[in-house]
C-alpha cells in the first residue's frame, strides 16, 4: 500500500447559505494522478463544493485539503499549483487570444509554452482574433487554455465542454488524457455523462447536497444497478420491466407464456447514464437504502 | 485540440515573480485594454475634450471673462473652462473609469479568473493605478495642446505654478483612482455600474465649478461641493491656469491651495480605507 496523501482530502464538510443547506456532510479524498468526476443534478452542491475546493468560498463546516493546504488559507504559492476552468465565461474580451495567453502565463512561475497551449487547444488560427469575436465553443476553448496554462497539479474542469461540437469534445478528451498521463490531478464536473465515463477513473455523485455514491465508473450504484432489463407490454396492453441476470431466459419464459412475441420487447443493459439516473431518482423518491426500486428477479 | 503538451520536469513553484514586476505587466495589458474600449474612450478619455470644444462655440459669443468696466481685458470663455475640464478629466479617468471598470470585471468573471491565478490583488491595483495615471496624463497632456494650439489659450510660463498642476494632478487622479476602486463595490451588477456612477459623476461636475461658473452658484451649493473631491481639484487647477485676479472671486477670495492638499488627502485616506476594506475577488455569500 502507497501512502501518498491525496491531492484533495474532504472530511465531513458542509456549506450553508442562511437557512439554506447547499452541501451536507460530504466527505471524499483525490488520489494524486487521478480524474475524478462529480456529479449530480443542476443546485445539488457540485458548484459550491467544487469553489469551496478553489478557494473561492468558505467552508461551513468540516475539513478541506487541497495538494495538503486548506484552500480557505491558502497563498498565491498554492494557486500557482491549481489551474481552474471555471463554469461560465462572459468576459468582455478585448484582448487577443495569444494576448490573453501570454499574459495569463506570466503570472505563473512555471508556465507551459504559449504556441503549445495554443496548439493543444487547437486556437492556432485564432491566436490574433479578439476572444469577444470567438464563438461559444471557441471561448470555452480559450478557457481550457487558461486553465493549463500555470502547468497545473491540480486542474478543476466545471462542465468545461459546454458549448462544443462533438468533434472538439472528442479533442478535448484527448487534451485530457495527454494530462492525465502528465500525472495532472483532475476534478471534474459535467452533466455529460459519457465524457464521465470517459475520463474520469472515480466519481461520486452528489444529490441534494449529500453524496449518495462513490466509487469507481464501472462500479457505481453497486452489481444490482448493473443487472439488466427487461421491458414489454403485456396483453393487457400494460407496460411492464423486470430486471435479471439471465434476461435469455426471462424472455423464452415471456414468448413461451404469451404464445408469440412479446410486445415492445427490449433488453436493456444499463449505461453510467442510467444507473446515474436510477441513483438520483432513487435518492428523489426517498429511498437511499435501496436505490433501485424495480422489481428484482433472481 | 491534438494532445502535444510536452513533459518536462517542473521546477520549484517558490520562486514568484515580484508583486511589482507583475503590477507593471498588468499596466500594459490593462493600457491596451483601455483604448480598445470604445465607450471608455469616448465617456472618458474624449468627453472633456468635447465639453470644452461645447463650451467654447456656445458662449464665445458673449465675449470674454472677467473683463474691465470698460470691455477690455479678461480671458477668453475656453480659457476659463479649461482649470474645469482639466478636472473633470481627472474626475473622469480615476473615478469614473475604475468605477465602472471594476464592478464590470466583476460582474463578468474577469475578477473571479484573475482571484484563481497567483496575482496577488495588489499586483491587480497597480495595474489599475498605472492605467489611471498613464492614460490620465496622456489626456490632460493632449488638452494642453488642444488648448493652446486649437482653442489659442495662453498657457502660464511661471514654473511654480506648473509644480502647483503637477502635484494637483498627481494627488487628485490618485485620489479619484482609489475613490473608483471603493465605488465599483456599490453596483450590484457590472450592467448596472454606469447608472450608479454617472450620476454621480454628473452631479459632482455641475455643482463643483466645472460646467458652471463656481462663483455664480448660490452658497449652499459651494458648501456642499466643497464637502467632495472634485471641487478642490477644479480649483487648484484654477490656481495654476486663471489669473491671480481671479483668486478674488473664490468662496474665499483666494486659492487655497493649502486646503487644496489637505481635502484631497483626506478624501485619498477614504479611498484608500474604502478600496481595502470593499475589495473582493468575488462576492462571497456566506
Amino acid at each position: 500500500m502507497t501512502t501518498t496523501p491525496p491531492a484533495v482530502r474532504v472530511s465531513r464538510l458542509s456549506k450553508s447559505y442562511g437557512a439554506f443547506d447547499a452541501v451536507t456532510d460530504i466527505s471524499f479524498d483525490i488520489r494524486p494522478g487521478e480524474t475524478f468526476a462529480l456529479l449530480g443534478p443542476n443546485g445539488a452542491g457540485k458548484s459550491s463544493t467544487i469553489e469551496i475546493l478553489e478557494g473561492y468560498r468558505d467552508r461551513s463546516e468540516g475539513d478541506v485539503t487541497v495538494l495538503g493546504v486548506d484552500p480557505q488559507h491558502a497563498g498565491l504559492d498554492w494557486k500557482a499549483r491549481i489551474g481552474i476552468v471555471l463554469q461560465s465565461s462572459g468576459e468582455s474580451g478585448n484582448a487577443t487570444v495569444l494576448e490573453q495567453l501570454r499574459h495569463f502565463a506570466g503570472l505563473y512561475p512555471d508556465p507551459r509554452s504559449v504556441d503549445e497551449v495554443l496548439a493543444a487547444v487547437g486556437l492556432e488560427e485564432k491566436a490574433k482574433t479578439r476572444i469577444h469575436k470567438l464563438s461559444g465553443g471557441q471561448q470555452r476553448r480559450v478557457d481550457v487554455a487558461l486553465g493549463i496554462i500555470g502547468r497545473p497539479e491540480l486542474l478543476f474542469l466545471d462542465e468545461p465542454t459546454t458549448g462544443f461540437d462533438p468533434e472538439a469534445r472528442h479533442q478535448f478528451w484527448d487534451l485530457i488524457r495527454t494530462l492525465k498521463t502528465e500525472g495532472t490531478t483532475i476534478l471534474l464536473t459535467t452533466h455529460n455523462l459519457d465524457e464521465a465515463a470517459e475520463l474520469s477513473d472515480r466519481a461520486g455523485i452528489i444529490v441534494g447536497g449529500k453524496l449518495i455514491d462513490i466509487g469507481a465508473i464501472g462500479e457505481l450504484g453497486g452489481p444490482s444497478a448493473r443487472i439488466p432489463m427487461v421491458r414489454w407490454r403485456d396483453a393487457g396492453g400494460v407496460q411492464r420491466e423486470a430486471r435479471t441476470d439471465a434476461p435469455a431466459r426471462l424472455v423464452a419464459q415471456l414468448a413461451r407464456d404469451l404464445g408469440g412475441e412479446p410486445a415492445e420487447l427490449q433488453v436493456i443493459r444499463p449505461s453510467l447514464e442510467d444507473i446515474y439516473l436510477g441513483l438520483v431518482r432513487g435518492h428523489a423518491a426517498g429511498s437511499t437504502a435501496d436505490t433501485h426500486s424495480t422489481e428484482v428477479l433472481a | 485540440m491534438s494532445a502535444t503538451l510536452t513533459d518536462r520536469p517542473t521546477r520549484p513553484r517558490t520562486a514568484r515573480h515580484g508583486l511589482f514586476s507583475l503590477g507593471l505587466a498588468r499596466i500594459g495589458f490593462e493600457i491596451k485594454l483601455y483604448f480598445r474600449s470604445t465607450d471608455t474612450v469616448f465617456f472618458t478619455f474624449l468627453f472633456p475634450f468635447i465639453m470644452l470644444g461645447i463650451f467654447t462655440a456656445a458662449f464665445s459669443a458673449q465675449g470674454n471673462i472677467g473683463t474691465n468696466p470698460d470691455g477690455s481685458g479678461g480671458i477668453s470663455v475656453g480659457a476659463y473652462y479649461l482649470p474645469g475640464m482639466l478636472a473633470a478629466g481627472m474626475l473622469l479617468s480615476g473615478l469614473q473609469n475604475l468605477a465602472i471598470d471594476i464592478a464590470g470585471e466583476k460582474g463578468d468573471g474577469t475578477l473571479k479568473r484573475l482571484g484563481g491565478t497567483p496575482l496577488s490583488p495588489l499586483s491587480y491595483f497597480i495595474g489599475k493605478i498605472g492605467q489611471v495615471l498613464v492614460t490620465g496624463i496622456l489626456q490632460a497632456v493632449l488638452l494642453l495642446i488642444v488648448a493652446r494650439f486649437a482653442f489659442d489659450i495662453a498657457l502660464p510660463t511661471d514654473p511654480e505654478k506648473w509644480l502647483t498642476f503637477v502635484w494637483v494632478f498627481l494627488l487628485g487622479v490618485i485620489t479619484c483612482a482609489f475613490l473608483g476602486i471603493a465605488l465599483s463595490a456599490v453596483p450590484r451588477s457590472g450592467r448596472s455600474a454606469s447608472a450608479v456612477v454617472i450620476p454621480i459623476v454628473l452631479v459632482l461636475q455641475f455643482i463643483s465649478g466645472v460646467y458652471l461658473q463656481f462663483n455664480a452658484l448660490p452658497e449652499w451649493m459651494q458648501n456642499v461641493a466643497g464637502l467632495f473631491p472634485l471641487k478642490w481639484m477644479a480649483q487648484g487647477m484654477r490656481a495654476v491656469f486663471l489669473p491671480d485676479s481671479f483668486a478674488s472671486q473664490e468662496q474665499n477670495g483666494a486659492w487655497e491651495l493649502g486646503l487644496v492638499a489637505l481635502a484631497l488627502l483626506i478624501w485619498l485616506v477614504v479611498g484608500l480605507v474604502g478600496s481595502r476594506l470593499t475589495f473582493r475577488w468575488i462576492r462571497k455569500d456566506t
